[in-house]
């Protein structure tokens, strides 16, 4: 069986994401290879060539490639594909944006988010925001998956690789880019970091998220937040954790003035330990909080912040 | 310009669904259903084109069975012009949606399409990407705006390491996310007129697809409970307890 993982990265280094996809491929079991689509991006492609468990990385370095179009993308995957049994990526917004494309052009379903590999063509995947639990078998004969990266530990990286130059050029012509508006931060991925402390509402402010930031950086957590943070524009959309936003499982996950919706939970309740800080004892995040202190954050994030 | 919004009858988002008691599935009999959020910013978005002189008709399609009608009226009722129902018992999957959309595509001949992002009941996330490859057409993803300028939409996308926009030639699919607006509340007399509107029914059989599944569903099972946590009194509890017992920090 041949496997192709779709490498994540921003031309200049692959995410740590495509380490968990490449579990989830190696789960499978198959010849695995990588193809990194993008420009200038050789840099990736050595990366890429490291990962365990991986004998071939191809790499399409074009221009056509550089924002990841899902147009060019697509065109360019769906060609690869006559050669593989899988297509596997990432469910982050690029794999989430191109995948169901490939999927259509080869008259194919797509199994989305998997989090688990229980045969060759039987995988497990979260539905109804995390309450209930899929086993699928798929009866394709080309299976197009996308894996949460939640749901597998990353291969090392001490492989050697060929690395094999794809000269085709798909350029769809129908969409370009126009902006990209990044938010910067020195702090740890949201989706990579081991410590994640969020805030809710009830930090009732942009300014007010300035408390956690001396939290995270005794702790090297990332910052996350709820809808309704973002919503009311405390914060950029990028820091939404949730259904329909980022979802994480770190090791330890705490959560400040957030009630703990369901759309919410979907997005951290598999994180290893969990913390709320809340003043409302009724609040449901309690219900899956491993440690709940009552109390108002404005007082409790100081005294935190100086007993770390 | 012509607007298609495809729909989707989905359970209500506050609600919790159990899972049956022999695995088949979830359970939702007598479970409140609404219309998925993502599809409702969807015809808002359509309605406020409309409203700005850009769109000239917007029509809503949704698949399903009778009772996805209550949601088709509830999109009139928002402001759409005409509805079109396209019967089926099955619970179709995305690829098997999106064939059928195509067809609908090729009839109506929409400018613009707007979709939701993912609906909350399967987050399969699939949809539109798919009526974009089946149609040939442009896609802008997870929008939080759209600008149609000429014979191209720009798009801006919320993408995880911020905003991007593209511009997309038309005609174009658009998924909508959280921030592209905050729908209306249908006024009751909207909802008197949108059953006076025209909805057709159209059975899936007629469109001559071979809407056979694509994968079977083995089990659907709860997800693992969390054991139950502990409440700590002070913050110096809390932090001994991380290092600790949890063993979390240092
Ligand atoms: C389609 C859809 C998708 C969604 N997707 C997501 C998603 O991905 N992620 C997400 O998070 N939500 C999502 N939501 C929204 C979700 O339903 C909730 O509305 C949201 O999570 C609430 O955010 P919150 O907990 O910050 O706010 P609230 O529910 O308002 O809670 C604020 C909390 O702060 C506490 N508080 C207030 N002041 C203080 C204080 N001084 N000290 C201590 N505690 C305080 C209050 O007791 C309260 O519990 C989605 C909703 C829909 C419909
Ligand atoms: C336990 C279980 C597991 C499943 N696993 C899979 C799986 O792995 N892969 C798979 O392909 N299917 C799977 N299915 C089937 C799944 O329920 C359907 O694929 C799904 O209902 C259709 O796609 P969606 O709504 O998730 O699309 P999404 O892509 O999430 O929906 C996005 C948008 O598409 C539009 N749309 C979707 N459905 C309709 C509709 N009926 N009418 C009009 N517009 C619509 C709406 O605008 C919606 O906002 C599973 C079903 C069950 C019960």
């Amino acid at each position: 069986m041949s496997i192709l993982v779709f490498a994540e990265h921003d031309n200049k280094s692959l995410k740590a994401d495509t380490l968990k996809t490449v579990a989830a491929a190696q789960a499978i079991d198959g010849d695995i290879h990588i193809l990194v689509a993008g420009s200038n991006c050789a840099d990736v492609a050595t990366e890429a060539a490291k990962v365990n468990g991986v004998s071939k990385v191809l790499v399409a370095d074009n221009a056509a490639y550089e924002h990841q179009l899902a147009e060019n993308i697509s065109l360019l995957v769906t060609e690869l594909a006559a050669d593989y049994d899988y297509i596997l990526a990432t469910a982050l917004t690029t794999g989430k944006n191109f995948m169901p494309r490939v999927a259509a052009l080869l008259d194919v379903a797509q199994i989305s988010d998997i989090i688990a590999v229980e045969s060759a063509d039987t995988f497990v995947r979260p539905i109804y925001a995390g309450n209930a639990i899929a086993t699928v078998q798929s009866l394709d004969s080309k299976k197009v998956i996308t894996v949460r990266s939640t749901g597998f530990d990353p291969v090392a990286t001490d492989g050697n690789a060929e690395v094999v130059t794809i000269d085709s050029v798909q350029d769809a012509g129908i969409s370009s880019h126009v902006s990209d508006e990044i938010s910067k931060s020195e702090r740890p991925d949201l989706g990579a970091a081991n410590i994640v402390i969020s805030g809710g509402r009830g930090m009732q402010n942009g300014e007010n998220f300035a408390l956690l930031e001396g939290i995270a950086d005794k702790l090297g957590a990332a910052i996350g937040a709820s809808r309704a943070a973002v919503d009311a524009g405390f914060v950029p959309n990028d820091m939404q954790v949730g259904q329909t936003g980022k979802i994480v499982a770190p090791n330890l996950y705490i959560a400040v003035g957030i009630s703990g919706a369901i759309q919410h939970l979907a997005g951290m309740k598999d994180s290893k330990v969990i913390v709320a800080i809340n003043k409302d004892p009724e609040a449901p995040i309690f219900q899956v909080a491993d440690y709940g202190l009552v109390a108002d954050l404005f007082d409790a994030l100081p005294e935190l912040e100086s007993k770390l | 310009m012509k607007i298609l919004v495809p729909i989707k009858r989905v359970i209500d988002y506050n609600v919790k669904v159990r899972v049956k008691a022999d695995h088949s599935d979830v359970d939702l009999a007598n479970v409140k259903m609404s219309l998925n959020p993502f599809c409702e910013i969807a015809v808002e978005e359509a309605v406020r084109l409309k409203e700005a002189g850009t769109a000239t008709e917007i029509v809503v399609v949704s698949i399903g069975n009778k009772s996805c009608q209550e949601q088709l009226r509830t999109a009139l009722a928002l402001g759409a012009d005409r509805a079109i129902q396209i019967d089926t018992e099955e619970k179709l999957e995305s690829i098997n949606v999106a064939k059928l959309l195509q067809k609908v595509v090729e009839e109506e001949q929409p400018q613009l399409i707007i979709l939701g992002k993912q609906s909350i009941d399967s987050d399969n996330n699939q949809t539109g990407q798919m009526l974009a490859a089946l149609t040939g057409m442009p896609q802008g993803t997870f929008a939080s705006n759209v600008a149609v300028e000429g014979d191209k939409v720009n798009v801006t996308r919320e993408v995880d390491s911020g905003l991007q926009t593209v511009a997309l030639n038309l005609p174009a699919i658009v998924t909508t996310d959280l921030r592209l607006n905050e729908p209306r509340y249908a006024k009751l007399p909207d909802i008197m007129k949108a059953k006076r509107k025209p909805l057709d029914v159209k059975p899936a059989a007629d469109f001559g697809i071979n809407l056979a599944p694509r994968s079977n569903v083995i089990k659907v099972t709860p997800p693992a409970e969390r054991q139950a946590g502990i409440v700590v009194s002070s913050i110096d509890e809390l932090v001994e307890k991380l290092k600790n017992e949890a063993k979390v920090i240092s």
